[in-house]
């Protein structure tokens, strides 16, 4: 499934024409990318939690021609599912 | 930021009503777990995937008491962060 997909639910659950769902999903979208990037999580309760985490800079390997090289310090973002959703995927309710 | 507001600061941006932006947000997020709740996968370009990661069952052991214990099959959502987002926040 694809953006677009979700676009099309939206179309049909809402009064939106198919370029407001759009517009209005890319607004989301951005809105949600600049809380992170201003070191912000972002919760949406009943699927997840999107993190920060700063990563410290490790010793890595190419594995293709095999020399050692360092991966800087940088950070991340990480998603944890809420328990709720981590339960529905394993038939806990 | 929680979703409640995400969907009013979202009303604020757009203009729209917040019972629109409530019911946009809501369905954006239930369509990705209904889709992995299925089996399937999803990709958003430039936030990022989401797919299906399965484990294995493992007896493990409760390190307080020593008891051992089945830990049954599981799966999970993992997601993989998208390249706009992943340069974004990495700056």
């Amino acid at each position: 499934m694809v953006k677009v997909d979700i676009v099309r639910a939206i179309q049909l659950g809402t009064d939106l024409q198919f370029g407001e769902a759009e517009k209005l999903v890319n607004d989301m979208l951005e809105m949600i990318k600049e809380k992170l990037e201003n070191g912000e999580d972002v919760l949406i309760t009943g699927l997840g939690k999107f993190e920060l985490r700063n990563k410290k800079a490790r010793p890595g390997r190419d594995p293709k021609s095999k020399r050692d090289y360092e991966i800087s310090a940088r950070r991340v973002v990480t998603f944890h599912p809420s328990k709720v959703w981590r339960d529905e995927l394993n038939n806990k309710n | 930021m929680n979703k409640s507001e995400l969907i009013e600061e979202l009303a604020e941006r757009t203009g729209y009503n917040p019972n629109l932006t409530d019911k946009t947000v809501r369905i954006f997020f239930d369509r990705i777990k209904f889709a992995l709740n299925a089996g399937d996968k999803v990709e958003i370009r430039g936030f990022g995937s989401f797919t299906l990661k399965k484990y294995k069952g493992y007896i493990g052991r409760n390190p307080k008491t020593g008891e051992t214990a089945e830990v049954k099959p599981k799966q999970l959502p993992v997601f993989r962060t998208g390249k706009d987002l992943r340069s974004r926040v990495n700056k």
